[in-house]
């Protein structure tokens, strides 16, 4: 066996924080792997692709508790909010959540992270690996009128797939009501929650903050429906791969601007050229330029034509032999049932269909530039409400 | 057939006159986890000891499989190109990756017992 990978698994970094599920994991017989500072479940018994395959056939349940959430409150919280990221806050409804990201001055992608609003608290949900920087970078510029909170007690769930809100209904009959991307405080079986309508699978589901105390308690509440079972984050990984979601840190970095991400639409009209509160977030001239002039490069999905999974860093090659990009996410999609991947090539090459090689262990393999996502999303409509183009992208786009 | 042998890289050989059969172990299996390609060296091909020699891909990571005996590969397990899973299934039988006539006995000599390999593990655990 090559060294690289056994030794990977064998001599992990040394682990460094625990999720208040850690010792459930352990009785689950979970394979605890570090990321992100944490020790977290990377799969349970029946392995990655038999739990893949319950989410996307009924449902899951994630220990992503790693992730750091943070409220922001005062009068000033949505100005300051819309400061560091190209979103539109002051517009955001009690009860309800956006997908966003906070920008650099170069407009790269420091993070990316949903903002939930619930009467007049702002909650932000941010990337495990970037929670300390993102709470340096609004404590720097947090107003005088405002409260920053990390809110280092609370767990966070996530409850996916088609037979979540079934699951969730019996513990918590409002649940089921809830359209995408709403936010709610719900008792679930007695232990109060922030819930909102939303993942990161490409499924309908939830996301679930409890406090630490009480997680366990709650796990087990919803481990005992006969639909949910346990799901690793190789799972969480395969699945947001599969429906064309992007990881912070691979897919999108401080070296990669939302529009190259094809992030667009997540930069509402009103923070655009023309609109009422146009700029005014980091990085905004190259960001809104890039808008009107266009990008040299973009993310796009990439297809192998053959069996052998693609993974990250592989070069892309034009048929000249020219490098045309890269892949920045690669692995094998469960409900494809064939490798799958994304990353970055010149916008030449980026039609879907496009025939790229990548160069494999000094081969080229045949690939194709895909449209995302590879598996199609199911998120809740509501049987009144359509979802909105907009609300439709509104996704969690977060480890 | 005769005694099975082990690496440090947990492939196990066993030897059948002068044909050595290579394949990883349970542990080695049970690290990896779901496998989805393996990529078979041409029959034909000379290797010596310590070459990798087939590329495994699980969901999560890719890895090598080295010979661990020099010789000529005479077999692989093409069953493996569509369906990888057998080397979850049974790693030490069905899902077998290459016969390597040797030219070498002496090659097996310093690998591993079961005993030696099971301490191995145990050291790992």
């Amino acid at each position: 066996m090559g060294a690289t990978l056994i030794d990977s698994v064998r001599h992990p970094d040394p682990p460094v924080l625990e999720t208040p599920l850690h010792d459930l994991h352990l009785e689950l017989g979970a394979r605890m792997v570090p990321f992100a500072g944490y020790r977290m479940p990377l799969n349970y018994a029946d392995g990655i692709i038999s739990e893949h395959c319950q989410v996307r056939a009924m449902a899951g349940l994630f220990d992503v508790s790693h992730m750091g959430q943070v409220t922001v409150q005062g009068p000033g919280a949505a100005s300051f909010l819309e400061s560091l990221m190209p979103a539109d806050i002051e517009g955001l409804a009690a009860g309800r959540q956006r997908y966003s990201f906070f920008t650099s001055e170069t407009g790269g992608i420091l993070d990316d992270l949903m903002v939930q609003r619930i009467t007049d608290c702002f909650t932000l949900v941010v990337n495990a690996a970037n929670k300390a920087a993102d709470l340096i970078l609004l404590q720097r510029s947090c107003p005088a009128d405002c409260t920053l909170t990390l809110l280092n007690d609370q767990a966070l769930l996530a409850l996916q797939g088609p037979a979540a809100a079934t699951v969730l209904e019996r513990l918590a009959p409002a649940a089921a009501a809830m359209s995408f991307m709403e936010v709610q405080v719900l008792g679930i079986a007695g232990f109060q929650c922030t819930v909102s309508r939303s993942g990161y699978t490409g499924e309908d589901g939830y996301e679930i903050s409890v406090a630490a105390t009480e997680a366990e308690g709650l796990a087990r509440e919803l481990l005992a429906a006969a639909q949910v079972a346990p799901i690793g984050l190789g799972a969480r990984d395969s699945l947001r791969l599969e429906a064309g979601l992007c990881l912070h840190g691979q897919d999108i970095t401080l070296e990669t601007s939302p529009i190259e991400a094809t992030l667009q639409w997540a930069i509402p009209k009103c923070r655009r050229l023309g609109g009422t509160r146009a700029g005014g977030f980091p990085g905004a001239q190259r960001i809104l330029t890039e808008f009107t002039q266009g990008v040299t490069r973009m993310r796009v999905g990439i297809k192998p034509d053959g069996k052998a999974p693609i993974r990250a860093g592989t070069v892309l090659q034009s048929h000249s032999g020219t490098p045309v990009g890269e892949i920045t996410s690669g692995s094998f999609g469960p409900s494809i049932k064939g490798p799958i991947a994304m990353g970055y090539v010149d916008a030449a090459h980026a039609a879907a269909g496009t025939a790229l090689h990548a160069l494999v262990r000094g081969k080229l393999l045949p690939t194709r530039v895909a449209n995302l996502p590879f598996s199609p999303h199911n998120y809740y409509r509501n049987k009144n409400q359509g979802v909105s183009p907009h609300e439709r992208n509104q996704i969690h786009s977060r480890s | 057939m005769s005694e099975i042998r082990y690496t440090a890289d947990h492939e196990w050989v066993s030897l059948d006159g002068d044909v050595a059969t290579v394949g990883i172990t349970d542990y080695a299996e049970e690290q990896l986890g779901d496998l989805v390609y393996v990529e078979l060296p041409s029959v034909g091909r000379e290797v010596t000891a310590g070459d990798e020699t087939a590329v495994l891909e699980s969901v999560k990571a890719a890895g090598d499989v080295k010979s661990p005996v020099s010789g000529t590969i005479v077999e692989v397990n093409e069953a493996l190109s569509d369906a990888p899973e057998k080397v979850n299934e049974n790693p030490t039988g069905e899902g077998w990756f290459f016969r390597v006539q040797i030219t070498n006995a002496a090659d097996l000599e310093t690998l591993m017992d079961r005993t030696g390999y099971d301490s191995l593990i145990a050291s790992l655990a």
